[in-house]
């Protein structure tokens, strides 16, 4: 392809986010395992290091680790849930939030650059995980009857308005909370690449292919308009982080909830 | 029933549905979620509450000594000050002990005084009568008797009778005074 002889552009799809096997011939270890993997390392390794020497007056790294721990275990944990129950909650909540948050931001630092919640299946597992905890302990706490009465009677409303009231309750507090979880985490990481991707690939495009100094030009306005959403990108990533957590604890808080 | 709803199945030529899971990221996902909550559970949240359970006990333990030197500060003022008022009392006491005492000697001192005072005046006065009554006596009998002597010798005549005797010697004594005086015109005249 040399400037000045015009090529089809393809714009960027589903297609954009298939992985290869990195080794050949072991299928399963692909870019987003890698990411996974390592996010699971550098989480461990922070925490471990910050928590190993734990002590009444913090080290800079304990100081660190704290703040993170506290913000997951008091603002979204400890608010959500309440505080007779959260703790128990709490290492789960934490390990999904900065599991999460940590592969999201991941699409962001150079070389990675690549969303491991584009690919679904981490969105899947992620949001059953959620639905099986928050329905565990409300049919722990309440018993089978008594949580879905829980969920899908609410108070004070009139017994005629019931048949209408239950399938309605059933659906979205049972049936939707994990699709809407997972959707709405996996389409945000998804779009957002490929937002990026059409930016990037069309500055490039314009730049290198157009074989016109004005769409060229145009070409560099895009790159800097991809520059822009890449920080928005980033804000993104860490408040998807952070939905998906205070919607679990959520979840959680309401099921286990005295009735109101 | 999930291909009616959602875009799953996907022609030959065309990439997969980007809503299909691959089934080794289920699994990966799930090992890796399990094993950060595991870690969570078992290491860092046990530690970090611990230290923050220590945390509160440090500063709970510090108020706690803060209160309790407070306490004892005001234990110890307070008995400085009780032991003051007491001493404060006590003076108070000795001093009124020693004011009445100094009364007490002085009056008694004064009593002492004049009782000795009466004492010797009386004794003085009991002295002078007895050797002015002593003197008187002695001095009208020798008087009396040198008189007579004097008066037999001039006269020479023998008063045997005391009661004539005396009332000769007034008589004299009368005379003498009578011709002392006259003697004295006499004299004044002469």
């Amino acid at each position: 392809m040399t400037a000045g002889v015009p090529t089809e552009f393809t714009p960027p799809g589903p297609q954009n986010f298939e992985t290869t096997p990195i080794i050949h011939g072991v299928d399963w270890f692909t870019k987003p395992v890698l990411v996974a993997a390592l996010s699971v390392v550098v989480i461990l390794w922070f925490f471990y290091g910050a928590s190993r020497k734990a002590a009444i007056v913090p080290s800079k790294l304990q100081f660190a680790g704290e703040l993170g721990y506290n913000f997951v275990r008091n603002s979204i944990a400890r608010d959500a849930i309440g505080s007779a129950d959260y703790m128990k909650f709490v290492p789960y909540l934490c390990g999904l939030f900065f599991f999460i948050l940590l592969n999201n931001v991941a699409a962001t630092i150079p070389l990675i650059q690549f969303p491991t919640f584009s690919h679904i299946g981490w969105a899947y597992v992620a949001a059953v995980m959620s639905w099986v905890i928050y329905n565990a302990v409300g049919i722990k706490k309440k018993g089978l009857w008594g949580y879905f009465k829980h969920q899908t009677m609410p108070a004070g409303v009139p017994v005629w308005l019931m048949p209408l009231m239950i399938p309605i309750e059933f659906i979205s507090n049972i049936l939707v909370r994990p699709i809407s979880l997972s959707l709405r985490l996996f389409a945000n990481m998804f779009a957002g690449h490929i937002l990026l991707l059409v930016f990037v690939l069309g500055g490039e495009y314009m730049i290198l292919h157009s074989g016109s100094i004005a769409i060229g030009g145009v070409g560099i306005i895009t790159l800097l308009m991809a520059l822009a959403i890449a920080g928005l990108e980033l804000f993104v990533q860490c408040i998807q982080a952070y939905i998906f957590v205070v919607l679990t604890a959520q979840y959680i808080g309401s099921a286990i909830a005295d009735e109101h | 029933m999930l291909t009616l709803v959602l875009p799953l199945t996907e022609a030959a030529d065309e990439a997969p549905s980007p809503l299909l899971p691959h089934t080794a990221e289920i699994i990966f996902g799930f090992v890796f979620l399990v094993l950060l909550a595991i870690a969570f559970a078992k290491v860092v949240v046990p530690k970090f509450e611990k230290a923050y359970a220590d945390r509160t006990a440090a500063i709970e333990g510090g108020m706690n000594e803060a209160k309790q030197a407070q306490a004892e500060a005001k234990a110890a003022l307070d008995k400085y000050n009780a032991q003051l008022a007491e001493a404060r009392q006590e003076a108070a006491k000795i001093r009124e002990d020693a004011r009445e005492q100094g009364a007490q000697i002085i009056a008694e001192m004064r009593e002492q005084a004049n009782a000795e005072a009466e004492r010797i005046v009386t004794h003085a006065r009991a002295q002078i009568d007895a050797e002015r009554a002593q003197a008187v006596a002695s001095l009208r009998g020798e008087v009396g008797t040198m008189a007579t002597t004097l008066a037999g010798r001039i006269v020479g005549e023998s008063l045997e009778d005391e009661a004539r005797q005396r009332r000769t010697v007034e008589r004299f004594l009368a005379e003498l005074e009578t011709s002392e005086s006259a003697r004295q015109a006499v004299g004044t005249d002469g």
